[in-house]
């Protein structure tokens, strides 16, 4: 038995150098299906913690409030439907201590899209209309100038701060303060530039204008809703409490007796509660692309059946002589089929190093790029290719394995 | 008794056609005999050695071997029984070209159930076919009269009860052939069965016995009266 075992691991091996080329081409569907679900694992695990990473970096204390009931799905909105149940005054609502106490601070947005020009120079941008405590809830910080004040948000007052991406785009070397800037039509003056803060969770900071939200509704839009709303709690640990607190106050202000959630017209979501849709969303992208690139590796059996079957026909009076010295068919069955998983698995083996090295360069290149990308094949996917890559063998080397096995010694040893 | 075959019968039907092969032949062999297997092309002789070999079944008829009645066993116990009982020389050697001369040798071990060192016997039995000095060679190193020897070690090492040999010189010049008829010869004097299949009489009467089949029938069964001695280069004794 040990006997058998060593000359059924050694003989493949023989066969595989005596046909080098032959075997290479062989394995090829293995080795580039393997590498495929590991390269497709490891960046998917990378970008995912990226974008986890980024959008922890938000801060995890943040809830947002959109307009409309979506339960756990997609928002309305990202079906092109506009709903307008929020108001400036839901925003004063939470705001008010009384109401919501785990309420930090809070914001309101209503969003637009315009071009932004001065003299010759025109860009177009994301306008968007917000509240003073638009720095307290998402940060960013003012390089030149100021933000406006809670007066001035809720004034008409005709003022823009600019993102660093439109200052640079529409005034280049020029300093924007004080300057007159058109958006839709209507003249606003420059009183701030943001600091740059560059492009978080798909979300860039510093493509767009902030103006105050009741000059957005009014002035530009000419709208009573708002967009969404933003808040910051006051401690990670209250956030059921305060997502419960800013619940209740919409209920109370929008006259909503239920308060099992079927009827809200908004949404409340929590950080902890996007982290985990997007979790759900990228791990799902990855296993459906893992599970295409496994098709190759199907590709790759049937390679290795026509191949095995090949060798069986050429090896006609090997089975016959031993056959003739005392093989019984599970002696040639196991060999063939011992044959067939140690040429995938070698072909799973050379994936794998394959699919490794690709996904260490595209984290070196992501980090060179300046991406926090980290590195990280699982334990998961190495177990995952071998054991496919020894079962790919197995299901596919026993047609030939059974072929061979079932030869009839005479004819076998008479076979020219 | 050896062996002993009561009315073999052998039938093969291709497509409804059936060809009958052999027509009911009956003989014993004792342990220690040279037999001889001679006749025609076409007379069944290799049949008949398939048979006898445990390589092929009968149609009708009883096989007893050492005693045992083997027409009724299954493919893995024949299996078992060829490994234990038989040892091959084929006609075109068959030897494994990927593998060296002592893998070779010792690939019956593979699919033995008794125990010992197989490195061990291999080389016991190179060395009393003359080759100890070829063991690490390929086969396609070694000339036809070497390769046969290696197939005779390879039939020696598992200690069979008969040797079957077909047409063992029939791809070997003169020279080689009567080399390979030497070591058959002193293998039966140290107390082995042979059994030789040919066509050629020269080469049959090296045996002590020739049983000479025709058209599926057994013709002849005769002893070798003036019987041919390799070692004495080859003279009439």
């Amino acid at each position: 038995m040990i006997l058998q075992i060593k000359q059924a691991i050694r003989s493949p091996i023989q066969s595989l150098l005596a046909n080098k080329v032959r075997s290479f081409l062989t394995i090829l569907g293995i080795v580039i299906g393997v590498s495929a679900v590991v390269v497709i694992m490891a960046v998917g695990a990378g970008a995912q913690s990226l974008i986890l990473g980024q959008i922890e970096s938000l801060g995890s204390d943040l809830v947002g409030v959109l307009p409309g009931n979506s339960g756990d799905g997609a928002p309305a909105s990202a079906m092109g439907i506009v709903v307008t149940t929020l108001t400036y005054d839901d925003l004063l609502a939470i705001k008010n201590k009384n109401n919501a106490p785990n309420i930090k601070e809070a914001t309101a947005y209503v969003k637009g899209f315009s071009s932004v020009s001065w003299g010759s120079n025109s860009y177009d941008t994301n306008i968007s209309g917000t509240t003073a405590s638009y720095l307290d809830v998402e940060g960013g910080e003012v390089e030149f100038g100021r933000f406006f004040t809670e007066a001035e948000e809720k004034s008409t007052s005709k003022i823009v701060v600019l993102g660093s991406t439109v200052a640079k785009e529409v005034f280049g070397q020029s300093d924007p303060i004080g300057k007159k800037v058109k958006i839709k039509k209507r003249t606003f003056e420059v009183i701030g530039v943001m600091k740059e803060r560059g492009t978080v969770a798909f979300q860039n900071y510093d493509d767009q204008v902030f103006i105050p939200i009741v000059t957005m509704q009014k002035t530009v839009e000419g709208i009573d809703h708002i967009t969404m709303m933003r808040m910051k709690i006051s401690h990670e640990d209250n956030t059921e409490i305060a997502i419960e607190e800013v619940k209740a106050t919409l209920r109370e202000e929008h006259g909503i007796k239920d308060t099992t959630g079927t009827e809200d017209d908004f949404t409340v979501r929590g950080a902890a509660q996007a982290l985990d849709i997007i979790t759900t969303i990228t791990d799902s992208l990855k296993f459906f692309l893992a599970a295409m690139a496994a098709i190759s590796l199907i590709v790759g059996g049937i390679g290795i059946m026509n191949i095995m079957l090949i060798s069986v026909n050429e090896r006609t009076r090997e089975i016959g002589l031993r056959k003739a010295v005392g093989a019984n068919n599970r002696h040639i069955l196991i060999q063939f089929l011992l044959e067939s998983i140690v040429l995938t698995i070698l072909g799973g083996l050379f994936g794998l190093v394959a699919g490794t090295l690709f996904s260490f360069l595209v984290a070196v290149v992501a980090n060179a790029l300046g991406y926090d990308w980290t590195f990280h094949v699982s334990l998961f996917s190495i177990i995952l290719s071998v054991t496919v890559s020894m079962l790919i063998g197995l299901i596919f080397g026993i047609v030939p394995a059974k072929k061979a096995s079932q030869l009839e010694p005479i004819e076998a040893l008479r076979y020219e | 008794m050896l062996i002993k075959l009561e009315n073999i019968k052998k039938e093969f039907s291709n497509d409804e056609i059936v060809t009958k092969v052999l027509h009911g032949i009956s003989f014993d062999i004792e342990k220690g005999d040279f037999v001889s297997i001679m006749g025609p092309s076409g007379s069944g002789k290799s049949t008949l050695m398939h048979i006898v070999g445990l390589l092929d079944k009968t149609t009708s008829g009883k096989y007893y071997l050492e005693g045992r009645d083997v027409t009724t066993l299954d493919d893995t116990e024949l299996a078992l029984l060829r490994n234990e009982k038989i040892g091959f020389v084929f006609q075109s050697f068959n030897l494994l070209a990927k593998s060296t001369v002592l893998e070779n040798v010792m690939l019956p071990l593979v699919y033995s159930t008794k125990k010992g060192d197989a490195e061990k016997k291999a080389r016991n039995v190179l060395e009393q076919v003359g080759l100890k000095h070829r063991i690490d060679y390929m086969p396609n190193q070694i000339s036809g009269g070497e390769k046969q020897r290696v197939a005779i070690a390879r039939a020696l090492v598992n200690e069979p009860s008969v040797i079957f040999a077909d047409e063992p010189t029939g791809n070997l010049d003169s020279k080689s052939g009567i080399q390979v008829m030497e070591i058959l010869q002193k293998l039966n004097e140290e107390g082995n069965t042979i059994i030789l299949v040919t066509h050629e009489t020269f080469t049959a009467e090296h045996a002590k016995r020739i049983i000479y089949i025709r058209d599926g029938l057994l013709e002849s069964d005769t002893l070798v009266k003036k019987r041919r001695f390799a070692h004495d280069g080859d003279m009439l004794k």
